[in-house]
């Protein structure tokens, strides 16, 4: 199959699936039109009030004709008025996505750098004192909630010895410092995940005849790993990356809470807290299509770097 | 018990069991180990080694409103438990009944079935409990019901794979030509042949969904107070956290070690069925 092709057919798939994620999403918080008034109006408006505002807002049509109409405003941009923050949801949607870019983009960092560097090591030489310790190291970083490691790293460098702010609200403009708890509790989260994928990947590759004759050729073990094994160790593990998506935009929401840092996780919360359903909707929205586009890049990432897979066959 | 021995030469599985039934072993017997009503308001904010005005003994201190954080601990073990145990069976029950069915029939009701937990799987998962707990509200049911629709298309998933396998082979194939039903092929010919790979699952789904039970209790979107919960703990708690760290502390330090040990106990339940596979 050619790029092309691939690339139509995962996109068919896509669409298809934000298609029936956004008619899960509308059926879930507007297909009880009393309860969409309620949540816009308060719940000390008046049943009239109530009433009135349901025919101006056209919600006495069916159903099917709301959701197409929803779906395709929802298509050119137009997202509905925030009710809590009392502004098109839009304009408070991007800038937030924004911010929780920088916080994803450096825990991405962590991960890939931590994740790759120490799978690597340990997939050297299996068995060793290294590979067990480093074993260990994400059992135990990956099985901890994200709200607790917040807890427990705060405890440690805010509390006890002082070194880092105990908040990221960047109140006083940007700020490194208020960025390291944050980023250090997502990437410790996922990091492990992705050492214990490279670790096994690593191990296949230094099994395979091609590295054995380049021992016995005499080749030295940095040289093995740098110059033979990592290019094909990684394959499978630079594709997981992006499949990691869905669980950092999670680990995204905890972390902004805990630190109350002006995100995108923090403006889900907040909407998920007052009810403000146009908001929620908006933020479920580009959340899902988050991931739908990472996979999409993680399939052409991984035929990207593994030429002798055909694109689109059946793993 | 001799099939039990290779688990048991383990050391992973030997810490990750003593963690995670050290836990159950808690929420059974919290009436007996908790000192005092975990709902009952003593002395507010004692810290941990303390003796009350009343000459109680607060091991772990107070919270707030003055209630023994060991009692609501050792309490909120059984509600983890309870709770994050019914909703993976819950889940399991739909997505090993889908799995099957979509596995073994193939064809269209395949296509449609994976479409669908495609379409779950593509929330990520948080973002799925808010909107669920938004529409349907926060109560112990309604965790339940968000837990078993975000887990059950990944156990669904598991199982399809696992059955679309089993169902190639020969004594499948003898069983239709002997004219078994189809529900006792799924559940009598089929069914156990999924239990391995399935137990490493559970035990870390468990772990997963105690994970979930706890962070949606941090939000403040869990079980609703005064339930005795670790995640609702440390919410209530994170506000005076600097001047009393023992009201978060402690909560994380139990959530953490369950999770652990259910993790433990999965790798371990792995590395010996990958070891029962290659000597097979």
């Amino acid at each position: 199959m050619s790029l092309g092709r691939f690339l139509i057919r995962k996109i068919a798939v896509a669409v298809a699936t934000m298609v029936a994620v956004s008619f899960l999403i509308f059926l879930a918080l507007e297909v009880n039109i009393e309860e969409v008034a309620v949540k816009v109006l308060g719940q000390y408006s008046t049943p009239e009030q109530r009433a009135a505002w349901l025919l101006q807002n056209g919600y006495n049509d069916p159903f099917l004709i709301r959701y197409f109409r929803w779906l395709g405003n929802f298509v050119i941009g137009d997202w509905g008025q925030s009710t809590y923050f009392r502004a098109p949801v839009m304009d408070m949607v991007l800038p937030r996505l924004g911010a929780s870019a920088i916080l994803a983009g450096g825990a991405l960092l962590v991960i890939i750098i931590f994740g790759l560097g120490l799978g690597v090591l340990a997939g050297m030489r299996p068995g060793s004192v290294l590979d067990r310790m480093i074993s260990v190291f994400s059992v135990v970083t990956t099985s901890i909630p994200d709200f607790a490691s917040a807890v427990f790293l705060s405890g440690i460098f805010v509390f006890w010895l002082g070194l880092l702010p105990g908040a990221s609200t960047m109140i006083s403009g940007f700020s490194l410092r208020e960025l390291i708890l944050p980023v250090a509790v997502l990437g410790l989260y996922s990091m492990g995940y992705l050492a214990r994928v490279t670790r096994a990947s690593m191990v296949d590759v230094m099994g395979t005849h091609y590295i054995r004759t380049a021992r016995l050729k005499g080749a030295s073990l940095s040289r093995i790993v740098l110059r033979h094994a990592l290019r094909n160790a990684l394959i499978t593990p630079v594709t997981v990356i992006m499949l990691q998506l869905p669980w950092l935009l999670s680990g995204v929401i905890v972390v902004e809470v805990f630190y109350a840092y002006k995100g995108f996780g923090t403006l889900l919360y907040d909407a998920a807290l007052n009810q403000d359903i146009y908001l929620i909707e908006a933020c479920a929205m580009i959340s899902v299509l988050v991931v739908v586009l990472s996979q999409i890049l993680s399939d052409l990432i991984y035929g990207w770097l593994n030429p002798r897979i055909e694109l689109g066959a059946k793993a | 018990m001799k099939a039990l021995t290779p688990y048991l030469q383990k050391p992973l599985v030997l810490i990750g069991g003593f963690l995670a039934f050290g836990w159950l072993l808690v929420a059974i017997l919290a009436p007996v180990l908790a000192p005092y009503n975990p709902l009952q308001t003593l002395q507010p904010l004692v810290k941990p080694l303390t003796t009350g005005t009343n000459g109680e003994y607060f091991l772990l201190g107070t919270d707030m409103l003055g209630r023994d954080i060991l009692s609501r601990l050792i309490w909120g073990a059984q509600t983890v438990v309870i709770y994050a145990t019914l909703a993976t069976l819950t889940a399991y029950v739909f997505g090993l009944s889908f799995g099957l069915i979509a596995g073994y029939a193939g064809g269209r009701t395949d296509a449609i079935l994976c479409f669908l937990a495609n379409v779950i799987l593509s929330f990520p998962v948080l973002v799925l409990y808010i909107v669920i707990i938004v529409v349907i509200g926060a109560s112990p049911i309604n965790i339940v019901i968000a837990v078993t629709f975000s887990s059950a298309p990944a156990i669904f998933r598991i199982v399809r794979a696992i059955t679309i396998d089993v169902a190639s082979r020969d004594f499948v194939k003898a069983a239709i030509t002997q004219g078994e039903s189809t529900w006792r092929i799924l559940f009598v010919d089929i069914l156990p042949n999924t239990t391995g790979p399935l137990a490493v699952d559970f035990c870390l789904r468990l772990g997963y969904t105690a994970i979930t039970i706890g962070t949606l209790g941090f939000l403040g979107l869990g079980l609703p107070p005064p339930t005795p919960d670790w995640g609702g703990m440390v919410n209530e708690g994170r506000a005076m956290a600097i001047a009393f760290p023992h009201l978060v502390v402690f909560p994380c330090i139990a959530i953490s070690t369950l999770t652990l040990g259910l993790s433990l106990l999965a790798d371990g339940l792995r590395e010996v069925n990958d070891a029962k596979e290659r000597q097979a």
